[in-house]
């Protein structure tokens, strides 16, 4: 086993954990730190896959913004940071079961996958992933459209949180 | 070949002598570099601590620590030997894990800045081609520390001010990415040391307007006045370490004065050409001295600011942030970017100057257009103002 494996090794098991005590956490603030962690795990993977913008990218947006934004909500939210009250409802087992049979789909579907077994190649110094990511999401003939479309999404997204917080005049 | 690199090579060589694994040889000198420069940067805290005092007597008019060694140089030590020697107190109610992490945090996010910052042409911790967003990042995770200790401390005033802090830090990251994207569209890299390479001529002169969002953006990062309403004494206390005791209070406060001192260092990288000044590629070390000049004049800014200015509103703040710097941001980048695409084959002379006047004009637009708002919101403000004015019959009244 090389040193990366190991890392791999420890970092997914530590991102596991961290999300199952996410849901198995009784103090909900603590159970948004745990995502945190979590989160964090997932950003190692990426550095370990030698994708540092999307690592990096990961760290700003999800534990930047996102986690922070749940922990506020948490905290704005009346009672509910206190330890009190059951951790499941009476849908859990529809829930465990919807789990079971997502994580059966992909492993079925990533043993057929080709890609699971082949040895990574080391990308070369002279390769810019930057440069390259950069390219594609702005090329006309690749991710153009896309990138475009994610964009609109959040800005009416935007727009639409405004529209709610908007004090009216007339009232 | 400079000193660092030179022992680096001598231990390699040793190591490999002994008949160690190569991947364990690079673990080692990988280990001892952290541990190096990590000292490096807290001694330079410690520095800073005193540097501080100083300055702030001098803007106050007195005149600073200055019994305890030649020019009061030892009261640093004695106030950390009295930070650890004091009573760890841990209040009731408090969360443990979060309320003993987020110290560490708050000390560790800035220490790891300083694995990017290229120290001399030769040495720098890790040369990541994502280093501007690595700065990014590492705000992201002070934050969370921050909003960690303001909730573990199971204090009001504590959660008030790490509310306040993480208002403050999540609104002016935005004008920080945006100006810190404009040395990346002038360098085409966004590697600090490629930013660093690419400055012939400084950014501060190419693009004064980023510069300066980003230095008014990073003041508020830092917390420091007049955006200090994290820790307003009279409104809430001390903010979010208000719980905290001994060293951990001194981890918040060595990473606070160690932060400003990174910032500067990363504003001298970005926009004052980092490691470089005359004679540098004949002594590589003389670039430490540069980076930190130039770093130090830029703390000293910092400082100069926080200490002359009051302290702002929290809507004020945070206006001031979404409705004038953020635009403002934004169209600077627009304009440097079109800039940039027209002029990159002309004259190196013709495009730092078009840049200038491009910056110059954009910043001016901006401040007439402020200006012309300020008039309006004045003017609203007179006509609805409650004043108490005599009635026309009774002014009228002893003249007849």
């Amino acid at each position: 086993m090389t040193a990366v494996q190991i890392i791999f090794l420890l970092v997914a098991a530590a991102t596991l954990g961290a999300g199952l005590l996410v849901v198995t956490a009784h103090n909900l603030i603590h159970a948004a730190l745990w995502l945190v962690v979590s989160l964090f795990g997932i950003a190692v993977l990426y550095v370990l896959l030698n994708a540092g913008f999307l690592a990096v990218a990961q760290v700003v947006i999800y534990i930047g913004a996102i986690a922070i934004l749940v922990i506020f909500a948490i905290m704005l939210t009346r009672k509910v940071a206190a330890d009190s009250g059951p951790q499941t409802n009476s849908n859990w087992g529809w829930g465990a079961a919807l789990a079971a049979a997502l994580f059966g789909a992909l492993f079925w579907i990533f043993q057929g996958w080709p890609g699971i077994n082949t040895a990574l190649q080391p990308l070369s110094e002279s390769q810019d992933t930057v440069v390259q990511l950069g390219q594609a999401l702005l090329a006309p003939d690749e991710y153009l459209l896309v990138f475009e479309v994610a964009s609109v999404l959040l800005l009416a997204a935007l727009i639409g949180s405004i529209m709610i917080a908007r004090v009216r005049k007339d009232s | 070949m400079d000193p660092i690199n030179s022992i680096a090579n001598w231990l390699e060589g040793l190591f490999t002598g002994w008949g160690l694994a190569p991947w364990l040889v690079n673990l080692i000198l990988t280990g001892l570099g952290i541990v190096v420069l990590s000292t490096v940067a807290l001694i330079v805290a410690i520095v800073c601590v005193w540097i501080e005092r100083k300055v702030v007597a001098r803007f106050q008019d007195r005149l600073g620590p200055n019994r305890l060694g030649p020019f009061g140089l030892v009261q640093p030590f004695a106030d950390i030997l009295k930070l650890l020697l004091k009573e760890d107190i841990t209040p009731t109610g408090v969360d443990k894990i979060p309320y003993n992490i987020s110290p560490i945090i708050a000390l560790a996010t800035v220490l790891i800045l300083w694995g990017i910052i290229p120290l001399t042409p030769t040495v720098l911790g890790s040369d990541i081609n994502v280093g501007v967003l690595f700065i990014v990042a590492m705000g992201a995770i002070s934050t969370l520390g921050i909003i960690m200790a303001g909730w573990a401390c199971n204090n009001k005033y504590a959660l008030l001010g790490a509310f306040r802090m993480v208002a403050q830090m999540v609104s002016y990251e935005v004008p920080m990415v945006i100006a810190l994207m404009i040395p990346v569209i002038l360098a085409s890299s966004m590697g600090i040391h490629q930013i660093v390479e690419s400055q012939s001529v400084w950014y501060i002169f190419v693009v004064p307007l980023a510069a300066l969002i980003f230095l008014i953006s990073s003041q508020a990062e830092l917390g420091r006045g007049p955006f200090d309403l994290a820790e307003a004494e009279s409104e809430i206390v001390a903010g979010f370490h208000i719980e905290y005791s001994g060293m951990k209070f001194g981890m918040f406060y060595a990473g606070e004065l160690l932060h400003a001192f990174t910032v500067g260092a990363l504003f001298a990288s970005l926009f004052l050409g980092g490691w470089s000044g005359p004679f540098v590629e004949q002594v590589p070390m003389l670039g430490v001295v540069y980076l930190f000049t130039k770093a130090l004049f830029i703390y000293w800014v910092i400082m100069w600011i926080k200490y002359s200015l009051p302290r702002l509103r929290i809507d004020h703040m945070l206006s001031f942030n979404w409705k004038f710097l953020t635009p403002l941001a934004l169209a600077l980048l627009m304009v440097v970017a079109l800039t940039h695409k027209l002029l990159s084959n002309t004259d190196p002379w013709v495009y730092v100057l078009s840049m200038l006047v491009a910056n110059i004009a954009v910043g001016w637009i901006a401040l007439s257009l402020a200006r012309r708002r300020a008039i309006i919101e004045r003017k609203k403000f007179e006509e609805n103002r409650a004043l108490a004015r005599p009635a026309e019959s009774a002014a009228a009244a002893p003249t007849s």
